[in-house]
């Protein structure tokens, strides 16, 4: 419990600048296409409105990107009305989009009208499957229980996805499995798999050659585009909903799609297509500042090592005098060394998830993942140096009645010194890997354009997080290459003599 | 040579005046096993040892391995808590509470010398001293000293113990075991690691040293040759006691069962070709 006051309040020292800065309205987005646009264009509208805005995009599923803006973390994110009554308010059991505002309204959350298209789940199968088996709507896929189907994992946990789907139509059970929202497309591309789930306005669906079954027992609900901004929007940045409001009405399926067409299949960015349609559809000229390669790296090299420093420096000041008590304190040994050992095996998305209630989105739950899986190596090893001191060694340290302090500092630690630096330079370079997944919950670094890559199918973006993150790895360890022999003392490096 | 020493001294040579005494201080009991027993894992690795070492004299431990003399070493200086009977030194028993200021009046070497690897020499010798908050005079007053005491290279007290050759290593050891003018020496097979030359200069040393110092001195070792070259008196265990104690010659000419007698001829081929008095 100290433990994590202990991490709370550095994380807290060092991140005022996310926190409490000038004001500064914060657009979230979800990890798909078309939020990371309509994030773009919410910014664009905004800045022009002269509030100074910046986008914090493909933070999470639609749980934590809800969080986040129930947690005061972003202030505004594009949300489709299907999924607050399917899934954030499910509990309420809405029963139409009229209800939504004051539900929201209770949890400070305030909702613009629709924007104007509406991006509903639908079942896509490839043509030339439809096209042989005859399949014209859902009720069909019933007779060929030897479809194989491939769902994105939102949709395979969520109170309209595939559970519900399968109970309303009685379909086969046998052939289904989660893939991501994207890979799906291309899974489904290669052959691997017959149908998936789709957005309706997916651009992919017309370039794969998707047939949308009719949803003829009326399953899905609408999914009308809003805004979700929060309540105190308003006191903080007077002005500013009326602006998000302008893009009320402001867009219909075609052209979204169109606009999810060209970053996805034509490879443009999210922020060119939202300036063009802030351009064409608002007349607002907004300057698309294309970051060069080199900025981006720039960028994504303090994020990255701002994690892995923080999130080190701390594990590193925590997990020695673990390692030391671990060794010095019978019976402790075994519980410290399994716990870390537990911690350890926790999946590294799960732990990310863990920590989002205690320390909310972005970077501080980040560091306190990686914070913690950061432990076990240092303690394992600090234990392992500790315990490997000959007996010959420990005899004359018993001999010569040492005080516990200066038998720890300058004979016990110092002796382990080479081992505890092994387990640093371990835990460092695990720690440079796992980091990449803090862009899962917002935390920036190499994991972000990997994320994106991933998204866009982009290879080249895959590269430009992966290539950094070995390089970074690969310095650590010249680095504490340099390190050890600065902290490993010189008689432990020599070679015996004869 | 220790104050609390003297004082006993003093007070045996009061108490039991006799014409023909020995001088004083070999009278004084320095060190004393009264009817101790430890058991390790159920066995009992020393049974009813009965050990006193007077004070200013040197006793060599010997016996086959596993007769117990190392752990004897070992409760002498509390490495080892006995399960029974009771550890003197000087006069003051041997508990938890005493057993700091018991230690800081003995120095103790070992086989391999137990040098910490990451000191110099220097470093390994004053470490305790330098806890102790000796100031520096002092401290390089009595290396210095003790360098020439045991014949150390100056050069090589910058040195780390992998730098060192086997007979150096000791010859560490022993300083450090000495840096703080203890009252009584303990040595666990301080040459068993060392190869024969090394080993004949680093004994005519020694014994030089113990007769320079006239220290308390109990030694471990499993070469009766070495045992009598060093020892004013001999103690062969087995089996966690003391079979006979005495003189090479006592066990020659008077040994108190065949065992003694058993162990003796074994070992005298090492005494044909040795450097035994």
């Amino acid at each position: 419990m100290k433990l994590l006051f202990v991490v709370y309040f550095l994380v807290g020292c060092m991140t005022p600048l996310s926190a409490q800065q000038r004001e500064v309205i914060r657009v979230g987005s979800k990890v798909f296409t078309e939020s990371v646009i309509l994030g773009e264009i919410a910014v664009g509208v905004l800045r022009d409105a002269g509030y100074p805005s910046e986008h914090q995009d493909q933070l999470g599923g639609t749980r934590i990107v809800f969080n986040a803006l129930q947690a005061g973390a972003i202030d505004v994110y594009a949300e489709y009305t299907g999924t607050l009554i399917e899934e954030i308010l499910a509990e309420l059991n809405l029963e139409s989009d009229a209800e939504i505002p004051a539900a929201l309204a209770e949890r400070g959350i305030l909702m613009t009208r629709p924007l104007g298209f509406s991006n509903g789940y639908a079942i896509g199968v490839r043509g030339s499957v439809a096209d042989s088996l005859g399949l014209a709507t859902i009720s069909d896929l019933r007779d060929h229980p030897e479809l194989r189907y491939g769902f994105g994992n939102e949709f395979m946990d969520r109170g309209d996805g595939w559970p519900s789907l399968q109970r309303r139509y009685d379909l086969p059970t046998g052939n289904v499995r989660g893939v991501d929202h994207d890979l799906g497309y291309r899974a489904l591309g290669a052959g691997d798999i017959d149908a998936i789930d789709v957005y309706t306005t997916d651009a992919e669906i017309e370039y794969y050659g998707l047939r949308l079954l009719d949803d003829d027992l009326s399953h899905f609900t609408t999914y009308n585009a809003v805004l979700l901004y929060r309540a105190d929007l308003e006191e903080r940045a007077p002005g500013a909903a009326a602006a998000l409001r302008r893009l009320e009405g402001s867009m219909d399926e075609r052209r979204i799609g169109r606009l999810n067409g060209r970053v996805k299949i034509d490879g443009e960015t999210e922020r060119a297509v939202a300036s063009d349609f802030l351009h064409d559809a608002l007349g607002i000229d907004a300057q698309v500042m294309a970051e060069g390669l080199g900025s981006r790296l720039w960028l994504r090299t303090k994020e990255h090592l701002f994690l892995v420093v923080v999130s080190m420096t701390m594990g590193t000041l925590v997990a020695i005098p673990l390692g030391v008590i671990a060794f010095k304190v019978p019976g402790a040994g075994q519980a410290i060394l399994a716990i870390v050992g537990m911690i350890q095996t926790i999946p590294a998305l799960a732990l990310l998830v863990f920590m989002i209630p205690l320390f909310g989105i972005f970077a501080p739950s980040a560091i306190a993942a990686l914070f913690l899986y950061s432990l076990l190596p240092i303690v394992r090893n600090t234990h392992a140096g500790l315990a490997g001191i000959s007996p010959s060694i420990e005899e004359s340290i018993e001999a010569l009645d040492l005080s516990p302090g200066v038998r720890l500092m300058q004979v016990e630690l110092p002796l382990a010194s080479r081992s505890i630096m092994a387990g640093v330079k371990t835990a460092t370079v695990i720690n440079i890997g796992f980091a990449t997944l803090g862009a899962l919950i917002g935390a920036g670094g190499y994991g972000q354009p990997i994320l994106t890559g991933i998204r866009l199918d982009d290879f080249g973006l895959i590269l430009e997080g992966a290539v950094p993150a070995a390089v970074l790895a690969l310095l650590a360890q010249i680095v504490f290459g340099f390190a050890e022999r600065v902290v490993v003392p010189r008689g432990l490096r020599l070679k015996r003599a004869a | 040579m220790g104050f609390a020493t003297a004082s006993q001294i003093r007070r045996t040579a009061t108490l039991r005046p006799r014409p023909e005494s020995p001088p004083a201080r070999y009278l004084a009991s320095m060190l004393r096993l009264e009817s101790v027993s430890k058991h390790y894992g159920g066995r009992a690795v020393i049974d009813g040892l009965v050990l006193d070492v007077q004070a200013g004299t040197t006793l060599a431990l010997i016996g086959p391995s596993g007769c117990g003399k190392s752990t004897a070493l070992r409760l002498l200086l509390g490495l080892a808590i006995p399960d029974a009977g009771r550890v003197m030194f000087d006069g003051i028993q041997l508990t938890q509470a005493t057993i700091s200021q018991v230690r800081r009046r003995v120095g103790y070497v070992i086989q391999d010398g137990g040098l910490f690897p990451h000191m110099t020499s220097r470093e390994n010798v004053t470490l305790k001293a330098r806890n102790l908050r000796w100031d520096r005079s002092r401290i390089d007053a009595r290396l210095d000293e003790l360098r020439e005491l045991t014949n150390f290279p100056l050069d090589g007290l910058d040195r780390y113990p992998v730098e060192l050759s086997g007979g150096q290593r000791q010859r560490v050891a022993l300083m450090r075991g000495l840096m703080l003018e203890p009252d009584v020496l303990l040595l666990d097979e301080p040459l068993g690691a060392l190869d024969p030359m090394i080993r004949f200069s680093l004994q005519e040393d020694l014994r030089r040293i113990f007769r320079t110092l006239g220290k308390t001195v109990v030694f471990v070792t499993h070469d009766l040759s070495e045992a009598a070259f060093f020892g004013d008196r001999i103690a062969l265990m087995r089996d966690g006691r003391v079979v006979q104690e005495g003189s090479l010659q006592d066990m020659t000419d008077h040994p108190v069962e065949a065992f003694v007698t058993e162990f003796v001829n074994a070992q005298r081929g090492h005494l044909a070709s040795g450097h035994s008095e």
